[in-house]
């Protein structure tokens, strides 16, 4: 089963439409309640990476028996050190993006405690590519 | 503690999801941070305390499965707040005291923390 997304940066208003829908997706096949919420935790501070610091981007999901695998894909300034992104309380955010209750560096620590497998891909200027594979029969 | 009790201690008015005034609150969480809000084990029926009124909050709420948020500082909840939590069945309470305050109180009644 898949689905694909659009996501527009600086939309704060539609931040979180897709991981929504995922998470009705998700529920409609029964899976975890557990596993949905780590799933949606970990694809929705993704989400709002892409509207707080892309110009757009994609995400599409694929959920099979077994697994949900998520790639975001955006266009934008890209990360120029993931290890360092990857530490609690680092963040390049914007004044904006701190009113809306984010941007205190804990995105991507959230979406790696919330993902079985999380990669992150990225290019200076052009943009960032993150992956979330979860599976439904994990513990 | 219910809703209704919660909302009669802290001078608060449920501004969506009356009907459920009588539901039971198990503990609370305040913040005005949404990536900790998404850290927590909302396993229980939690009320989210905050004074970051916009719709991010109530997406946050949704991603959290968290049902009740309680907005201090007299933040107002807007239109668009209000349509994205009756889509999801949460209730909404605005008191204008401080979350400190509100906290206090509430804490006082014996309204446990997440941790």
């Amino acid at each position: 089963m898949n689905f694909t997304f659009s996501v527009e940066g600086g939309d704060f208003t539609n931040a979180g439409a897709a991981s929504s829908h995922v998470k009705k997706m998700m529920k409609q096949l029964g899976v975890d309640n557990g596993i949905i919420k780590r799933t949606v935790v970990a694809l929705y501070e993704a989400e709002v990476n892409i509207v707080a610091h892309a110009y757009n981007g994609q995400i599409v999901v694929d959920i099979e028996e077994d697994k949900i695998y998520i790639k975001l894909e955006d266009e934008g300034p890209g990360i120029p050190d993931i290890s360092q992104a990857m530490q609690k309380g680092y963040s390049t955010a914007s004044p904006k993006v701190r009113e809306m209750g984010f941007g205190a560096g804990m995105g991507l620590p959230n979406m790696k405690a919330n993902a079985d497998i999380l990669n992150v891909v990225s290019e200076v200027n052009k943009g960032t590519v993150v992956e979330i594979t979860n599976f439904f029969n994990a513990q | 503690m219910t809703i209704q009790e919660i909302a009669t201690h802290i001078s608060g008015v449920i501004v969506e999801g009356e009907k459920h005034k009588i539901d039971p609150v198990e503990c609370a969480f305040a913040s005005d941070l949404m990536s900790d809000v998404l850290t927590i084990n909302t396993s229980k029926r939690i009320m989210l305390i905050t004074g970051l009124a916009n719709l991010q909050t109530i997406r946050t709420c949704e991603m959290s499965e968290i049902k009740v948020i309680l907005f201090v500082r007299g933040k107002k909840v807007s239109e668009e707040m209000l349509e994205l939590a009756q889509e999801n069945e949460m209730v909404l309470i605005e008191t204008p005291l401080s979350m400190y305050r509100t906290s206090g109180i509430l804490f006082n009644l014996e309204l446990s923390p997440v941790y």
